[in-house]
């Protein structure tokens, strides 16, 4: 068995008093954490609390939203995501992102995957770039359902389908980091587990940070757990100590089911 | 009486103020009623009013509508009848010429040239007369069945709202038939007269024929057909020319006016502050509501000479009219047709997928290339080709500016014409409306029509297609 001292593990993400503002609203409110390197963290809490807003801090997403000031610290390595040197383009390729709603390009399943590859220019050759498209889709868990139609329009997959080949499409560009909002609110049950498996396979080589309303699926796929309330960090931790003992009553509260 | 207090007139304002007279008693009743009754009325008082002057004034609209189409028809007849007994021997075509005078005179309009005209006159006088008299008793009897029928089922039980809601239901109804009625009449008497013409001239020689001049279109067995028009009047009634100016038009038209309109949609869906955005697209829109007969002297006056001097200047022979003046400034005119047809597809791009693009990490211009605009290719497709429909259908611009000589060309330097100035040819100034000259313009107002359906039914599909990816 392995001790206690040798699971600890590196330290892939560090948030420091970050501050979010959509126009005068303050959204989320001095968020400090530290994400383990590959290992699954699950944001948690009451919806309206700034999950989805924190998420979208790791890849500077929310620059896209004209309203929105994002105040604080968030190193990556040596990489300062926040800073005005950092470039977001070039920063959203190492870090993924899966949405609610799967959001497959109206392209074919094939250009969906290659559409990464293509923008970075990471293939340097045909070949190379079917060998990509093939490895994210395997990655996936797709490949052995698209492997014979690569060249039908994505939007004919199923839903879990969908997400399954968002996420295909966010693994081969090549990232360390997979952001993950409610991957799996849009789909049914079956789907939901395929996906929660898939991301326990996916942690091996990815840091995984994932947003969800589902107390379940955050005690079954993540090792790290933080509770929002109100645009704050009431609690962060282990998961099994947080759903099972909580330090704070408003955790607690939710939980146990009397916040929702 | 007066000519200002026509008995037309009088008859309207009776029939108008019987419907609220009726409005007023109706709504009385019912109230009286609800009171003596002690109970409260299912609708409120007006629905009373309402459903009692609607049992006036429908029957009365119906009937006068019946006796327009059914009445003036017999007193016209009746009083051809006797003119062709007081002028037995008069030709067909002088006895209609007569038949005008005789309705102008009895309309006071000129005098009568003889004493026999005169007679006529005060017979049909007299016939009318009768007639409106018979029509103001009948009008009066009806509305009076009708107050009765309704004045006296009203009652607090009567459901009256939902009887006036009944009525808007077939209002709406009808108005939406009497829309589809009118474009199939329109269709179809364009195709009767056009069959008409497919009976003097070939559909070979319409559509495949090179050569179009109609003016000088003379057909063997004219009368005054020399034989050297003859040999050579084969081909007059050709399309292919001016079907070829009107395309050369449009497509210098859409390339004047699909990179800008799209531009600038990118510019105010993806680039624009909601600000800029707010004063540029209704600034657009404005553009659009300016009358083309406007753009028309725009072409003729300025772009046509700016034309041919920049022509000059190069060393190239521009036309005074030319197809690139046209063409120019009808995509001009089209800009903001395509601009905000296109914003709206663009705008209607789920955000997602802008969020999918950025989330992989590229660059806004990357995201609108790549994802944005093949996303909304096939609304764009159905925006142009709604554009080009628009084009060639346009009429104004040519006709002021693109000039009258079907020459088969696809330089745009040169003079060309256009199905719509060929029609406005055609159909303006002295014509007999039945000459095969006449018949083309309702053949080639027939190929139009059935080319921009067709484009408008491509659009509408382009469009379907979009809007099911993203219900
Ligand atoms: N684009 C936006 N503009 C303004 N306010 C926003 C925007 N997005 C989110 N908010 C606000 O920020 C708060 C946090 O939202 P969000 O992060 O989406 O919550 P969660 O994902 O936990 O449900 C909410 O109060 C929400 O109303
Ligand atoms: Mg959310």
């Amino acid at each position: 068995m392995d001790t206690v001292v040798d699971m600890a593990k590196a330290i892939k993400i560090q948030a420091k008093d970050v501050n979010v503002f959509y126009g005068e609203k303050q959204a989320l409110n001095n968020v400090s954490i530290d994400i383990e390197d590959r290992s699954v963290t699950a944001f948690i809490g009451p919806s309206g609390c700034g999950k989805s807003t924190f998420l979208r801090c790791f890849n500077r997403m929310n620059d896209v939203i004209p309203s929105c000031r994002v105040k604080g610290s968030i190193m990556m390595g040596d990489v300062d995501v926040n800073s005005p040197q950092t470039d977001p383009v070039l920063l959203r390729a190492r870090i993924g992102m899966v949405f609610q709603k799967p959001n497959p390009f109206p392209k074919t399943i094939f250009e969906n995957v290659a559409y990464g590859p293509r923008i970075h220019g990471l293939a340097q050759s045909k070949t190379e770039l079917d060998d990509m498209v093939e490895d994210s889709l395997k990655k996936a868990g797709l490949w052995g359902e698209v492997a014979d139609r690569l060249a039908d329009q994505a939007t004919g997959l199923s839903g879990g389908q969908q997400q399954r080949l968002c996420i295909a499409r966010a693994i081969a560009v090549g990232p360390d980091v997979l952001l993950m909002d409610e991957p799996c609110s849009a789909l049914d049950p079956i789907a939901t587990s395929v996906i929660e498996e898939l991301i326990s396979e996916l942690q091996q080589r990815f840091t995984i940070l994932i947003v969800t309303h589902s107390m379940q699926q955050a005690a079954r796929v993540s090792q790290k757990t933080a509770y929002f309330h109100l645009g704050t960090l009431v609690e962060y931790g282990d998961t099994k100590d947080v759903f099972t003992l909580p330090k704070n009553e408003q955790t607690e509260a939710y939980i146990s089911g009397k916040i929702g | 009486m007066s000519d200002f207090l026509s008995p037309n007139l009088v008859v309207f304002a009776a029939t108008i103020a019987a419907a609220f007279l009726s409005f007023y008693l109706g709504t009385g009743r019912v109230r009286k009623q609800a009171i003596a009754s002690q109970t409260k009325s299912h609708s409120l008082n007006q629905y009373y009013g309402f459903y009692v002057s609607l049992w006036v004034l429908v029957p009365a609209i119906l009937l006068a509508l019946i006796w327009m189409f059914a009445a003036d028809p017999m007193l016209t007849s009746a009083a051809k009848a006797r003119m062709l007994a007081a002028y037995p021997n008069l030709p067909d075509s002088f006895l209609n010429l007569k038949m005008a005078q005789l309705v102008n005179i009895a309309a006071g309009y000129i005098k009568a040239p003889d004493a026999v005209m005169a007679a006529q006159a005060d017979l049909l006088r007299a016939a009318q007369a009768s007639a409106d008299r018979a029509r103001s008793l009948t009008l009066a009897a009806v509305m009076c069945i009708g107050f009765f029928y309704a004045f006296r089922r009203v009652s607090p039980e009567l459901r009256a709202r939902v009887l006036c809601e009944a009525f808007l239901r077939r209002l709406f109804f009808l108005s939406a038939v009497v829309a589809i009625l009118t474009t199939i009449g329109i269709v179809a008497s364009l195709l009767f007269e056009a069959v008409r013409f497919f009976r003097e001239v070939s559909l070979f020689d319409f559509f495949f024929g090179t050569h179009w001049s109609p003016m000088t279109a003379l057909r063997p067995g004219d009368a005054a057909a020399a034989d050297e028009f003859v040999a050579g009047s084969t081909g007059s009634f050709g399309m292919v020319p001016v079907m070829a100016g009107t395309l050369l038009v449009a497509v210098i038209a859409m390339a004047v006016a699909v990179p800008i309109g799209l531009f600038s949609a990118i510019y105010t869906s993806e680039f624009a502050s909601r600000r800029v955005r707010n004063i540029v697209k209704p600034t657009l829109e404005v553009l659009a509501g300016v009358p083309t007969v406007v753009y028309g002297f725009f072409a003729a006056l300025t772009a046509a000479p700016f034309f041919r001097d920049l022509g000059l200047f190069v060393g190239l022979d521009v036309s005074s009219q030319s197809a690139l003046a046209a063409g120019g400034v009808m995509g001009i005119m089209i800009i903001p047709f395509i601009s905000s047809l296109s914003d709206d597809v663009i705008t209607a791009v789920p955000q997602s997928l802008r969020d999918g693009a950025y989330g992989l990490g590229s660059t806004r211009g990357e995201t609108i290339i790549r994802v944005v605009l093949p996303a909304a290719f096939p609304g764009l497709v159905g925006a142009f080709l709604l554009a080009i429909s628009r084009a060639i259908g346009e009429t104004m611009i040519v006709v002021m500016a693109a000039g009258v000589a079907a020459n088969m060309t696809i330089n745009p330097l040169e003079s060309v014409t256009t199905v719509t100035v060929q029609i406005v040819m055609l159909l303006t100034g002295d014509n007999e409306f039945d000459s095969v000259k006449t018949l083309s313009a309702f053949a080639l107002g027939m190929t139009l029509f059935v080319i921009t359906l067709l484009l408008n039914v491509a659009a509408l599909t382009a469009s379907r297609r979009l809007g099911q990816r993203y219900e």
